[in-house]
């Protein structure tokens, strides 16, 4: 009833707002099925509006990004996108001024206080808000084999030195401690990334984006030389291996750790059939407790879509309560919203749940939050290097210079 | 190559055609027969080409089409780079070995194939067939071959070797003379890579070497052999020298294969640690579509286009001028 206002062409790239293309790159198991149910929801509330689900699959996001940056600057924008909270939407799309601000949907819908204030900072930039978080994902997640530490009398590490005191334990019994997979090069910086949380603290971590602490100050170099000293514990083959490749070493017996985001839950519950607590357990990444590294799913509004209400209607479904717990349990990740239905959840999930609500919440960089992905794809690759070459200062000096050029 | 000797050709028929009025008629209904394709070619190709190289001049290096002219800045940047040299280093180990590998075992098989053996063709379709498949198909079934905790290895260590190679996850490189920011030499990662490349191409290689076997005739081994020589003289004597254009056009197909290679690495290895086995093709499409540098993608397209054309240029224009005589 909103939408059908005659036959009247306001131009003829408007749509009649009987349609919402939906853009994404959730084809994997458990995220279809996450989206599908959401779209069955939405569809359930407005049967006058069609779905167009336009997913494309592979390369976690990179295929999709490359298809999304051409319709954007071709002016074909979809009606709506994924993109992750933080620099991912703010420096690239925001910054171009192709996002419509969302601060009266967010009013009108009572949102401001049912998410972290933190968490709506993501995705503001100078005062306006430009996209809805659906579901949160925890970065900084260190997950082990509950066996060979039950057999080995090791306790989960909350310091850089039990790790390391349980690493060399592990290791002169012929188990490699640490499970890395840097086949795709952010598994490496995703690993990197949780050492300078744990290292350098929430808010030190944070000055790192801004340039506020260099690359170069000797807490860093600390923090880099303790990355350094982590992965002499880690498989040989990490370069022919993939996270999931890396996280199979651990529910094997192989390995018996691996730092990961918790997306690896789904992995392990679901594809490998492991019991959360008794197989695998977790614990945040040393030296991080009380820390969450955000990755938030978000979809905005594109200025030129075609079908802006009834787009609007379907920001509507995702931010809801009901929406964000249809969706969460199935993808495997927690509701970005605070007053979400905790009995939903498994064991992992309601944890987490309770830690996201009293946590400092920082942005990830191996995901794209913490600073534009100009910068995210050149850190990779200097970590790449750093991983077979060791050499600190190098790093150091690559990741300082890249970030000037980057945020100037 | 093919398309430009017809354009050749359509060039030389007025001349011959001119003879009647028809023929006059001829010669226009022929232009704009052309003209489609000859405008699309324009625009698709050369006019893609030309914006191409423009934007490598240009600071487009974010999401924002931002476009200052800054000259040469971006190839200056990239060969400075520690990825790129490596790129440099990994293309002319890859495109060498590929090409002498192929072209020993191509021409092994079709020696073989030529005896006139009993199920020939069995067996060339047996070795031409990996042809018909894709690179990321050889690149993924590769990947668990190499793999050096699950493939071939567990073989190896059941024969008793207990340090087998790591094959693509080896970081070495030899003889690794610091040159620039790298070491130079061969980077063994590489040679696993090659290995999957060869099986691939070398059938292809066989095809051509067989066609041209059977292009020789009986009577001029004949006559050598009445002269005197024998087999191994024949061959090195009479055979290779006639065999020498197949050689040449082996060489230039393999060679821009192995230049522009991209799927086979991104389905078998990706850029590996240290980029042991990054290619250009790979760095171009992260920098581009990943990092949003556009400026800088695009320079490394024309930078592949360059060595691209120096390898094909000598071969056109010489085939062209064979062909003007």
């Amino acid at each position: 009833m909103t939408a059908a206002c005659g036959g009247q062409s306001d131009g003829q790239e408007a749509g009649d707002n009987k349609q919402v293309e939906i853009f994404s790159w959730w084809t994997g198991a458990g995220e279809e099925a996450g989206l599908n149910a959401l779209i069955k929801l939405f569809e359930e509330k407005n049967s006058n509006i069609q779905v167009k689900n336009a997913a494309v699959a592979g390369g976690a996001g990179t295929n999709a990004k490359a298809t999304l940056a051409t319709r954007m600057q071709g002016d074909d924008p979809p009606d709506t996108f994924q993109v992750h909270g933080g620099s991912e939407l703010n420096d690239s799309w925001v910054a171009a001024g192709k996002m419509e601000p969302l601060n009266d949907l967010y009013k009108e819908q009572g949102w401001m206080d049912k998410f972290p204030k933190e968490l709506i900072d993501m995705v503001s930039k100078d005062g306006k808000i430009y996209s809805v978080p659906v579901n949160i994902h925890r970065g900084n997640v260190l997950w082990y084999n509950a066996k060979i530490f039950d057999e080995n009398g090791i306790e989960p590490p909350a310091s850089f030195d039990d790790f390391f005191k349980a690493a060399e334990k592990l290791k002169k019994k012929g188990i490699t401690p640490l499970a890395l997979g840097d086949k795709e090069p952010w598994g490496a910086t995703h690993l990197l990334e949780t050492v300078l949380l744990g290292k350098l603290g929430p808010e030190d971590y944070g000055k790192l984006w801004t340039g506020k602490l260099s690359f170069e100050d000797p807490k860093v170099k600390e923090a880099l030389k303790t990355y350094k000293k982590m992965l002499t514990y880690t498989n040989k083959d990490h370069a022919a291996r993939n996270w999931q490749d890396a996280a199979q070493m651990v529910a094997k017996g192989e390995a018996a750790m691996h730092v990961m985001g918790d997306w690896a839950k789904g992995y392990f519950t679901t594809d490998l059939k492991l019991k959360p607590g008794k197989d695998f357990g977790w614990t945040a990444t040393p030296g991080t407790e009380g820390s969450f590294m955000v990755i938030t799913d978000t979809f905005g509004l594109p200025k030129g879509a075609k079908n802006p209400k009834a787009t609007q209607e379907w920001l509507r479904v995702l931010g809801s309560a009901e929406g964000q717990d249809v969706f969460n349990p199935l993808k495997g990740s927690i509701p970005a919203r605070v007053d979400a239905d905790v009995n939903k959840y498994d064991e992992y999930g309601k944890e987490t749940i309770e830690q996201f609500r009293d946590a400092k919440l920082t942005p990830s960089l191996a995901h794209g939050s913490a600073a534009p992905e100009g910068f995210v794809t050149e850190a990779d690759q200097a970590v790449n290097t750093f991983v077979t070459q060791g050499n600190v200062d190098r790093l150091a000096q690559t990741l300082k210079e890249k970030l000037e050029q980057a945020i100037q | 190559m093919e398309p430009l000797r017809s354009a050749q050709k359509t060039d030389d028929r007025p001349v011959t055609s001119v003879r009647t009025r028809t023929g006059i008629n001829d010669k226009w209904v022929g232009f704009f027969l052309l003209l489609p394709s000859l405008l699309a070619i324009a625009v698709f190709v050369y006019g893609f080409i030309g914006w191409t190289g423009y934007v490598s001049l240009s600071d487009w290096n974010s999401l924002l089409p931002r476009m200052n002219w800054v000259g040469l800045e971006n190839y200056r940047a990239l060969f400075q780079d520690f990825r790129f040299q490596s790129d440099l280093r990994n293309t002319l180990v890859f495109t060498l070995f590929f090409i002498a590998a192929c072209l020993v075992t191509g021409l092994t098989l079709a020696v073989l194939l030529d005896r006139k053996l009993k199920g020939e063709h069995l067996f060339r379709n047996i070795f031409i067939f990996p042809m018909a498949l894709s690179f990321i198909v050889t690149g993924v079934v590769w990947q668990w071959i190499f793999n050096p905790s699950t493939g071939v290895n567990l073989f190896l260590n059941k024969l008793g070797f207990e340090e087998p190679p790591v094959w693509y996850v080896d970081t070495r490189i030899i003889p690794g003379v610091e040159w620039g920011q790298i070491q130079f030499g061969i980077p063994l990662a590489l040679i696993a890579v090659v290995i999957a490349a060869i099986w691939q191409m070398s059938g292809f290689t066989m095809a051509m070497y067989l066609a041209g076997l059977r292009a020789i005739p009986d009577e001029i081994r004949e006559a050598a052999r009445v002269d005197g020589a024998g087999e191994w003289q024949v061959f090195r004597k009479v055979i290779l020298p006639l065999l020498r254009p197949i050689t040449l056009s082996v060489m230039i197909i393999q060679g821009h294969i192995s230049l522009k290679i991209f799927d086979l690495v991104v389905a078998m290895t990706g850029p590996g640690a240290n980029f042991v086995t990054d290619v250009p093709g790979v760095y171009m499409f992260e920098t581009t579509f990943r990092g949003n540098h556009y400026a800088q993608g695009a320079a490394i397209a024309i930078l592949m286009l360059l060595m691209v054309s120096v390898l094909i240029i000598p071969y056109l224009v010489s085939s062209m001028r064979k062909e003007a005589d």
